[in-house]
């Protein structure tokens, strides 16, 4: 048993370019924790795509990653305008990103989808006009 | 990987143990103690960019002197294309060639020569249905070792098709021993003429394993300096080189690329962009490309630091050089890549980054890291020895320095001294006036 380790990020919504630098920091601890590479690309990669998602939706917000002795929590949450239709949103290939960020190579409607493939758990739990904050945990043990 | 050779040595009389390669280096390899850096081999890739960035030019490129020539009965030398884009004036690569024989070499084979070979397996391998795309050149070792190290998922995906480097020291060596059957083939001495010293690591690692075929791997400013004494250009040389835009075109960023004929490719240079784009592929965002080519130097291998020209500028000339000639002249007639070309050595991946072998352990390590740096200045200043506030941290942590190394936090405790020894003073000062003014009978206000 060991006290479970938090690793806090604000994530910029101004600054599109430093979008996915929460997931690198994150992907250099996992591995000094000693985790395989199988745990810390499942974990990088949901983490990135939600930090691209915070960032075109939403203007920001935080993650927080969430070592235990049996899984890494990931909660990102964001003061966003909310998800209207949650199942739509899952749906491959769907996005309501603006042609600007489309424009950028984003947007392709995956970001959801791969997030919830790379985890062994999501839940969404969003407010409209309010903000949404998921949790994704990718169990280790 | 802790028996790793590098190409990087200190000079400890030049090294003033200022931060600048400690900040510089990508992989945070580099610590000041005792007043000089350090490199950890667990983490050096060879990229040399301290080689480049140092004020003081106390780092330098290890590599192998000409003057092992004489070992050896026969000798080839094997010209990096860069070396082309060195010389001012110079019209014709056949000179260079012409000079290196006249330096001595029984053979001088092109390196690019290899790299036009290369280039057309890299198009079949490309088409190939069952290979993982982009497929990453395996031609930068700075690249490769990054990859095996911090990038496990996607060493899969290097080309695993011998680098142009050892294509033509194989093809040289066979040439030479088939010349010379009265020899042993290790009378035959097979000479890189290098811009970096990464490819001098690649082969003092022996990462070809046994297909390596390089003996010595010497640097293009050695070499440059011999090279202008002898090429005196008074008549135009018999022996000329034998390679052409393609194989040219490697010595800088997207040539390599080019030659693929194909433009789903992405070329970057630089490290530091090129660790840009391996995060973002490694992400898996990025998808739709087929080739990916990515050079430590920026400029590509022009930009090696055992060069002497400025990378931009040698890119230039070798666009001269190379443009009345044959696009490929060098293109294999195989239907099949032959095995021979294929790499055979598996990567394992290096866990060589991990706190400690025991996770709880790890844990626990990494709370103090979180605190520590928690209360450090965040200035990442390097005045302690470590790259960054968080490399600090962990530094301590792990019991490689300790706490009182940060000069921020010492500057406040003799501030802070200073205050409390003036707040003494004061309070004695005015203990002093007490008893003055209680002898003298007076009230004190």
């Amino acid at each position: 048993m060991s006290e479970n380790v938090t690793f806090h990020f604000d994530v910029d919504g101004e600054n599109f370019s430093s979008a996915g630098e929460a997931s690198v920091l994150v992907k250099k601890k996992l591995r000094q924790l000693g985790f395989s590479p199988e745990i810390i690309r499942r974990v990088s990669i949901a983490m990135y795509e939600g930090e691209i998602n915070m960032v075109i939706h939403a203007n920001g917000g935080s993650a927080d990653v969430t070592v235990t002795d049996e899984d890494i929590v990931i909660t990102l949450a964001d003061k966003g305008p909310g998800i209207p239709d949650v199942s739509l949103a899952m749906q491959e290939g769907f996005s309501t990103a603006r042609d600007n960020i489309r424009a950028l190579g984003f947007g392709a409607g995956m970001g959801l989808p791969n997030m919830k493939k790379y985890t062994d758990t999501m839940e969404i739990d969003t407010v409209l006009g309010v903000g949404t904050t998921i949790t994704m945990t990718v169990k280790h043990k | 990987m802790q028996n790793y050779k590098h190409s990087v040595s200190l000079d400890m009389d030049k090294c003033k143990g200022c931060t600048t390669c400690l900040k510089r280096c990508p992989t945070e390899a580099i610590r000041i103690r005792d007043g000089h850096a350090i490199i950890n081999p667990v983490r050096c890739i060879d990229c040399g960019e301290c080689i480049r960035v140092c004020p003081y030019k106390a780092k330098k490129a290890v590599h192998d002197s000409l003057a092992d020539m004489k070992d050896f009965k026969i000798t080839v030398a094997l010209p990096a294309p860069s070396l082309y884009g060195q010389f001012d004036n110079m019209t014709s690569i056949d000179y260079i060639i012409d000079g290196l024989y006249k330096l001595g070499f029984d053979y001088v084979f092109e390196v690019a020569c290899a790299a036009e070979m290369v280039s057309q397996y890299t198009r079949m391998y490309l088409n190939r249905p069952d290979v993982k795309k982009p497929v990453i050149s395996s031609a930068c070792p700075a690249i490769t070792r990054i990859i095996n190290m911090n990038y496990p998922f996607l060493s899969e995906q290097i080309m695993p098709i011998l680098p142009p480097i050892d294509v033509a020291a194989k093809l040289a060596r066979d040439r030479a021993v088939a010349d010379h059957p009265e020899l042993d083939s290790s009378e035959i001495g097979v000479f890189f003429i290098s811009p970096c010293p990464a490819k001098a690591s690649y082969v003092k690692n022996g990462f070809a394993g046994d297909k390596n075929n390089v003996d010595r791997v010497v640097s293009i400013r050695d070499v440059y300096f011999k090279l202008i004494d002898v090429m005196k250009h008074e008549e135009y040389p018999e022996k000329g080189a034998d390679s052409g835009m393609v194989g040219i075109g490697w010595a800088a960023t997207g040539g390599e690329s080019s030659a693929v004929f194909n433009d789903r490719y992405l070329a970057a240079d630089g490290i530091e962009n090129c660790i840009r784009v391996l995060e973002q592929i490694d992400n898996e965002d990025f998808t739709d490309l087929d080739f990916i080519e990515l050079n430590a130097c920026s400029g590509g291998c022009v930009g090696g630091t055992m060069t002497v020209a400025n990378a931009y500028i040698a890119q230039a000339r070798l666009q001269s050089l190379k443009r009345y000639l044959p696009v490929s002249p060098n293109r294999p007639k195989d239907k099949e890549i032959p095995a021979e070309y294929f790499t055979d050595f598996d990567v394992e991946y290096d866990a060589g980054l991990s706190l400690s072998s025991d996770r709880n352990e790890a844990m626990r390590m990494m709370a103090d890291i979180q605190s520590i740096t928690a209360s450090l200045p965040g200035l990442d200043c390097g005045s302690c020895g470590a790259p960054t506030c968080m490399a600090f941290a962990e530094d301590i942590v792990k019991n490689e320095t300790n706490a009182n190394e940060c000069t921020i936090i010492m500057r406040e405790l003799f501030h802070e001294c200073l205050d409390q020894r003036k707040a003494k003073e004061l309070t004695d000062k005015i203990g002093q006036n007490i008893r003055k003014n209680g002898e003298d009978g007076e009230k004190i206000n």
